[in-house]
């Protein structure tokens, strides 16, 4: 266990919205939020999963809902206590760690603002090991592990337990309606999982990973190197197309962000154009209708000259963008793991063939 | 059809008098402190060097004062922000990402109030009126004149907004108000920031726009008067005056976009050499590539689209370190004419290191024949490698460009660079600026819900009655382009709702006439 330092937290939410590969919301907010605590004096501890007792008690915590909402409906740090202590009414637990469910996006920075104001650490590990749209789409669901209970806060002293769910898909329909009804954008407490849990079914390291490529692309920024590189070079990724964005089709349906995007090629990439669909993340590129990366890969659309990574809901005609991609986290790709989070899971009609393999 | 277009730069304020698609006159004048007495003065000028500039038919002015306003912290009122958002959003008060000085500035007196609407356009709570007569009533006894007022997704539902100003006004009568759903877009803080802006920058915008007129008045030109957007459109100065934040970008909007019309180029780099930067920045069909990312003025972030520009500190008022070759970034800026050595000054500026190599011929030759000669080439050199550089970081291909250098300073750009095609020098490139306000466009905008019908289909409507907007406000049809579309869904409406912006720009019409030929 170590303290995390204040001087952390810029590059946790840099990483974190890389490894959201385009959703997730953007950790902005999270890290004023953050900021704001460490300057009040609140600090986060950081608990690697070996140090977790088996028996230990952690609290699984995310800010739920549509990305484009988070941008005007600012989650307040109580908002996701408010959560995590129903749980511990409904359970009768005290719980003794926090951790995130997915390190892409807001949702890496809001177990910490938790955290904070709780005094519990957070351990150094998620469900994803990037971001993804959906409850059933985490290890721990590729794992079989147990879904329920789930508890959901809204700001307007709206409380719900979801008790039981027949199955991942379930508690995702229930959860996610219940969130659209309370305005898209709802703090929840996932089903709480053990130590020995985390240590066998979660993603581990992953907070230490996102600082890391949150460094590296401030390195490359202060020494003026190009930090797609610098990105690409930390995480051994691959470099998939530079283009500018040409066209942006966005629909909102069932709370999710959905559509694609043309993006047309420069310099090696001229005369070529590639399309990216999305649902919340990016989860397809193809060129002339053939598959290039496919989810569970992560796919990053970057800018081109700063490295910052492009959200699905800032996609925005005539941005320069570089198209990367990185590894999966293992369980993800297994014939199980696919399933939940491989191509056909999102609709796509493909199957799932790693850039990383040749 | 004659115009005349005013920009007002840190260090000269240019002024041109287009005649058609012809630049009749170009002026420059030293920018004063007060500002007016510049713009005066060019007037003056260019009254002499064309008579025939009596008689325009419209005048436009770009200016960098409202930024520079926040920038140095100057002029700026303080503000009652009114935020209307409980019970979300409260943990992260007004301002809470703005630099302190620039904060402390506008001392803003802050009021969380409840409403707003969710992205279906519900309501998150009905709006708190008490609460909003409150803040009015605090606002006026404090002594504060300008308000902004911000509401939970109001570029999708302005009603709460406009409830809270009518009640504003209604407490506080003739205050300034801005309300965040005419300025910018989804994106609570950095809409609000914008908002905030545009409200402390309310006085300075009247009191430069009536300067303006005045100046107008003394030099003996009654004609309409314009002030240059971001976009490189123009608005009238009396709506101009009340929204500052829109011309924030319009100095380098004006000089590319001047470039390019002297030119005839309409991909490209753009070099402007002024006193105190140089700025680079990148064409594309005629007007400047726009930044990806959050644009941050004076420190704090906006989701304004700029152009993509890289700001080198080398300009004709650059100092030269005495010992080595470097300079910048400070500059003598508005000083030029009496501190840099060929004026008889006695400070050595990158003006001087070009007239004794020979590439600017001003000011008094003999007063820098003493330069060392190795200095001067070693300062060329580390300018033409900074440039360079610059040039390399704005290309989105390795091929070689064609680079346009305008701006005061733009003799001291090299002719032959690395990466560059060819440089390109066009009579009047001193004033581009001014020319790009001159040849500004007109602008059609439509900013509606469409419904029961689908993407393409609301786009192409949208897209026609903007075009139709244009037209009536004088634009010449062929010459119309889209330079923003944008959508967003709006799920709880029934029938496929979407909200549709559609902004298109074309030239005057009447623009391109018979006067062609004298080019």
């Amino acid at each position: 266990m170590r303290q995390f330092l204040e001087s952390e937290i810029e590059p946790l939410a840099i990483g974190a919205w890389v490894l959201g590969t385009g959703g997730g919301g953007s950790p902005y907010h999270g890290f004023l939020n953050l900021k704001k605590l460490y300057r009040e004096g609140r600090t986060v501890q950081l608990i690697s999963p070996e140090e977790l007792a088996d028996d230990a008690n952690v609290a699984v915590v995310s800010s739920m809902g549509a990305p484009m909402v988070g941008l005007e409906r600012l989650t307040d740090p109580e908002i996701l206590v408010e959560a995590v202590r129903m749980m511990e009414e409904y359970r009768g637990v005290k719980f003794d760690a926090i951790m995130s469910v997915e390190i892409g996006g807001g949702n890496a920075i809001q177990p910490f603002l938790a955290a904070a104001l709780m005094g519990l650490p957070v351990v150094d590990a998620d469900a994803m090991g990037r971001a993804f749209p959906e409850a059933q789409m985490t290890s721990f669901a590729i794992a079989d592990l147990p879904m329920f209970p789930l508890t959901l806060a809204d700001v307007r002293d709206n409380a719900v337990v979801v008790a039981r769910a027949a199955s991942w898909k379930w508690m995702e329909r229930i959860s996610r309606k219940v969130c659209v009804e309370v305005g898209s954008v709802a703090a929840t407490c996932k089903a709480p999982r053990t130590g020995r849990e985390v240590k066998d079914f979660g993603i581990h390291g992953t907070v230490t990973q996102a600082v890391a490529i949150g460094n590296a692309v401030q390195r490359a920024q202060r020494e003026h190197r190009d930090p797609v590189q610098a990105i690409l070079e930390q995480e051994d990724g691959k470099l998939v197309f530079v283009g500018r964005v040409w066209d942006v089709e966005r629909r909102t349906t069932e709370g999710f962000l959905r559509g694609k995007t043309l993006i047309d090629g420069l310099g090696d990439y001229h005369d070529q154009q590639i399309l990216i669909n999305f649902q919340n993340e990016y989860t397809l590129v193809s060129r002339n209708g053939e598959p290039l990366v496919t989810t569970p890969d992560l796919i990053c659309v970057l800018d081109t000259v700063s490295g910052e990574a492009i959200g699905t809901e800032t996609l925005r005609y005539g941005q320069r963008v570089t198209v990367i991609a990185m590894r999966a986290a293992p369980i993800l790709t297994t014939p199980k793991g696919l399933e939940h989070v491989g191509p056909r899971a999102f609709g796509h009609d493909v199957n799932f063939k790693s850039v990383f393999q040749s | 059809m004659k115009r005349i277009g005013i920009d007002v730069g840190g260090t000269n304020t240019d002024a041109v008098l287009l005649d058609g698609k012809r630049v009749v006159a170009g002026v420059k004048a030293p920018t004063t402190a007060d500002v007016m007495s510049g713009v005066i003065a060019s007037l003056q000028k260019l009254k002499t060097a064309a008579p025939q500039a009596l008689d325009v038919s419209a005048i436009m002015i770009g200016t960098t004062h409202f930024t520079n306003a926040v920038v140095e912290r100057r002029n700026l009122m303080r503000v009652g922000v009114i935020r209307i958002c409980l019970p979300t959003c409260a943990s992260l008060e007004p301002l809470c990402d703005w630099p302190d000085d620039l904060r402390a500035a506008v001392d803003p007196m802050s009021f969380l109030v409840a409403g707003g609407t969710e992205y279906d356009g519900r309501d998150i709570v009905p709006l708190d009126e008490g609460a909003i007569r409150e803040a009015a009533m605090r606002i006026r006894d404090a002594g504060i004149r300008a308000v902004a007022i911000t509401a939970v997704f109001s570029p999708l539902r302005n009603d709460f907004e406009l409830r809270a100003k009518e009640i504003v006004e209604e407490i506080c009568k003739g205050i300034f108000i801005t309300c965040s759903h005419e300025v910018g877009r989804i994106g609570l803080l950095e809409r609000e920031n914008v908002t905030v802006l545009n409200a402390c920058l309310g006085r300075h915008g009247f009191e430069t726009v009536r300067a303006f007129k005045n100046a107008l008045w003394v030099a003996g030109i009654d004609a309409p008067f314009y002030l240059t957007q971001n976009d490189g459109t123009v608005l009238q100065a009396d709506t101009a005056a009340r929204f500052p934040v829109f011309s924030f970008a319009s100095g380098p909007t004006n000089s590319m976009r001047g470039a390019a019309f002297l030119s005839g180029i309409e991909d490209g780099v753009v070099c402007d050499v002024g006193g105190t930067t140089s700025d680079i920045g990148y064409l594309v069909k005629g007007f400047p590539r726009e930044a990806n990312s959050v644009v941050k003025i004076g420190g704090v972030r906006t989701l304004f689209r700029m152009p993509d520009l890289v700001s080198l500190g080398i300009g004709g008022g650059s100092l030269i370190a005495k010992k080595g070759p470097k300079v910048g970034p400070e500059s003598v800026g508005f000083r030029l004419p009496q501190s840099a050595l060929v004026f008889g000054g006695n400070t050595l500026t990158m003006t001087d290191i070009g007239v004794a190599a020979g590439m600017m011929d001003i000011g008094d030759r003999s007063l820098v024949s003493h330069l060392d000669r190795t200095l001067v080439q070693a300062v060329l050199k580390s300018v033409k490698e900074r440039l360079e550089d610059a040039v390399d970081q704005m290309k989105t291909s390795p091929e070689d460009v064609e680079l346009i250098a305008v701006g005061g300073g733009a003799p001291l750009i090299p002719e032959i660079m690395e990466g560059v095609s060819r440089v390109v020098h066009c009579e009047h490139g001193g004033v581009a600026n001014a020319v790009g306000a001159a040849s500004a466009m007109i602008s059609g905008e439509v900013d509606q819900i469409a419904s029961g019908v689908d993407r393409d289909k609301a786009l192409a409507d949208a897209e026609e009655l903007a075009r139709l907007r244009a037209i009536e406000g004088g634009a010449d049809e062929t010459t119309l382009t889209i330079v923003d579309i944008e959508d967003v869904p709006i799920a709880y409406l029934p029938g496929n709702a979407r909200r549709v912006r559609v902004r298109v720009v074309g030239e005057i019409a009447g623009w391109q006439p018979q006067t062609d030929a004298a080019e």
